[in-house]
């Protein structure tokens, strides 16, 4: 599907970069870390943290590229000019085996409208975008 | 004459945090006056039927509703935006450009509404000391004004948000219609998440969750039709008053974000509302029957692409916790239910969370198989909300202020003879929002 492309700004060039050498990185909270015991992982990536508000603590890990559908819709009338000719079609969220309150959004390429199996593994892939050539992460159920 | 530009309002005036205990104004605020403008489905870029225009009729009404002279009034608390396309870049029309005082934002009185805009072209407004934006909807602007009027920054407040819809098929313009996306967009565009996709996959989780079907929303939806096309101010009764919407017609409805079709989505529309607040002290004079506030709450967590169904109903869990601590009601204290429902299913969430007449989680479409009619015992969502009569977030307001004043007309509840007390309203989202709880008694 033609998705649009990301044009990537200060604080997500890092994010985008990483799609383009195929390897999906998220901001984490050393400071949150610090406080709560454990990973503040956080998606959308943003200039600070949406929870504690610093920025210099922020940090970008490497995630495993594995998780789980969550939920899904089935798209019919897209207000996304690109993706209108491709209607009807999924939009998963999938939910990330590093930290299961991070959420993606994902076509799921390959499994049929409406027959989503929800709670199935999948896997990273990426997609390259049309416009600019810059790669988007993608999810695909893994058999 | 205010001084400086308008500001949106600080913070510090939302009651965002649980644990405030009762609103230190509650019973201090009334609302003693409606104005609507006409409705239409787009607007035909005649000066007359703009933004703008029908913005400052609406006020007009107002005023007239409650019997108060312009001079009297010194606050306007608006909220700016209309929801849809901008008009700019288009050049403003000369015929427009003629009929009003401009200012230097080109989509002022065609898609957006300023202070400066309204007092520039309502001269009769002699004595407005106090203006604030309340972004968003009516919800946030209601706050606003009632905080505002607590805390003596104003005393007579006109309260304003205005819609507008140009040509086009909604939505489809700027980032939408491009090959890139920048900007918090650009996490999101790619995969075409616009519309309801965020409450069509909360209900798709809600339905698997507490093992109900799609089918049973349906009596909700028919019911918000019907209770839209006996409000006379609305898009329905005013242009389509035959368009009588069936259970059978709600399950044929094209799909829009699968299961969300048709008639769970409100229609885009043109049209103005405002409000006049006032004093408890000032309200006593009016030429309408008082309606006070309790309290107001605001609920605006933190999330991130999308918040789950957990998600959804923690916030309105805590915005129903925020309502009663800060009312001193309780569930069993409330008569009118008017919360949001553009989409409609945002309102299972809500209602489920007030526990209004006992309905508990997983509860709302088993309570909807009985008689919800404002006829009837549960006369749920008597304004028939966005569904009813169309995109503009504050039918919910209208009709609580309404009902307690008894001139909702054919749309009066019947429960304790006609004569409701209490009343609840707010929105836009269970995730994200404003509310209130009105009532026919300050104390």
């Amino acid at each position: 599907m033609p998705k649009q492309s990301p044009v990537p700004d200060d604080f997500s060039k890092p994010f985008w970069d990483a799609c383009n050498e195929e390897r999906l990185i998220l901001q984490n909270c050393k400071s949150c870390d610090a406080r709560r015991g454990l990973n503040v992982l956080q998606y959308p990536p943003q200039p600070t943290c949406v929870w504690c508000g610093e920025s210099d603590s922020m940090e970008w890990l490497e995630m495993s590229g594995r998780g789980n559908i969550r939920e899904y819709c089935v798209m019919y009338d897209c207000r996304t000019r690109s993706l209108q000719a491709d209607q009807p079609f999924n939009i998963a969220c999938i939910e990330l085996e590093d930290d299961r309150s991070v959420l993606m959004y994902s076509h799921l390429p390959g499994t049929p409208v409406d027959q989503v199996p929800i709670g199935a593994k999948v896997e990273l892939i990426f997609e390259v975008t049309p416009a600019t050539g810059q790669k988007v992460p993608e999810w695909r159920v893994v058999e | 004459m205010t001084t400086g530009p308008t500001q949106n309002a600080p913070l510090s005036m939302y009651r965002n945090k649980e644990g405030l205990g009762v609103w230190e104004h509650r019973g201090k605020v009334a609302a003693v006056g409606i104005g609507h403008s006409p409705t239409a489905r787009r607007w035909d870029e005649t000066p007359e039927t703009s933004l703008g225009a029908w913005s400052i009729m609406a006020l007009r009404n107002a005023l007239e509703d409650a019997g108060v002279s312009p001079d009297q009034v010194d606050g306007l608390v608006i909220s700016p935006g209309s929801l849809g396309e901008p008009w700019s870049p288009r050049p403003i029309p000369e015929d427009f450009a003629n009929m009003f005082q401009l200012t230097d934002n080109p989509n002022d009185g065609l898609s957006q509404m300023s202070a400066e805009f309204v007092l520039k072209n309502m001269p009769e407004l002699t004595n407005v000391q106090f203006t604030m934006y309340g972004p968003g909807c009516m919800s946030n602007a209601i706050c606003v004004a009632a905080q505002a009027i607590g805390d003596g920054l104003t005393n007579t407040c006109l309260v304003l948000t205005g819609r507008n819809n140009l040509a086009g098929r909604y939505g489809q313009y700027g980032a939408n219609a491009q090959d890139t996306v920048s900007g918090p967009g650009q996490f999101t565009a790619p995969w075409g998440p616009t519309g309801p996709t965020g409450d069509a996959l909360s209900f798709s989780q809600y339905l698997r969750k507490y093992n109900v079907k799609k089918e049973m929303f349906a009596p909700f939806v028919v019911n918000e039709k019907r209770n839209g096309l006996m409000f006379p101010e609305g898009f329905f009764a005013q242009h389509r008053p035959d368009e009588v919407v069936t259970i059978e017609d709600y399950l044929a409805a094209r799909w829009i974000v699968k299961p969300l079709n048709l008639y769970d989505c409100d229609i885009p529309m043109c049209v103005s509302v405002a409000y006049l607040f006032t004093t408890r002290e000032r309200a006593r004079d009016m030429k309408q029957k008082p309606v006070y506030l309790l309290t107001h709450a605001t609920t605006k967590p933190n999330f991130g692409i999308w918040q789950t169904l957990e998600g959804a109903e923690a916030s309105t869990d805590s915005t129903a916790r925020k309502l009663y601590s800060g009312s001193g009601l309780t569930p069993a204290d409330i008569d009118i239910e008017n919360m949001y429902d553009g989409y409609t299913t945002f309102h299972n969430y809500y209602l489920e969370s007030l526990r209004w007449h006992g309905v508990g989680k997983g509860d709302a479409l088993h309570f909807y198989q009985g008689d919800i009619s404002v006829e009837g015992p549960h006369p749920i969502s008597s304004s028939g909300g966005n569904a009813g009569s169309g995109r503009t977030r504050i039918w919910m307001h209208t009709d609580s202020i309404q009902q307690l004043q008894q001139r909702a007309g054919r749309r009066q509840v019947r429960i304790k003879n006609g004569r409701p007390e209490t009343a609840v309203s707010g929105g836009p989202m269970p995730q994200t929002g404003d509310f209130m709880i009105w009532s026919t008694d300050p104390d």
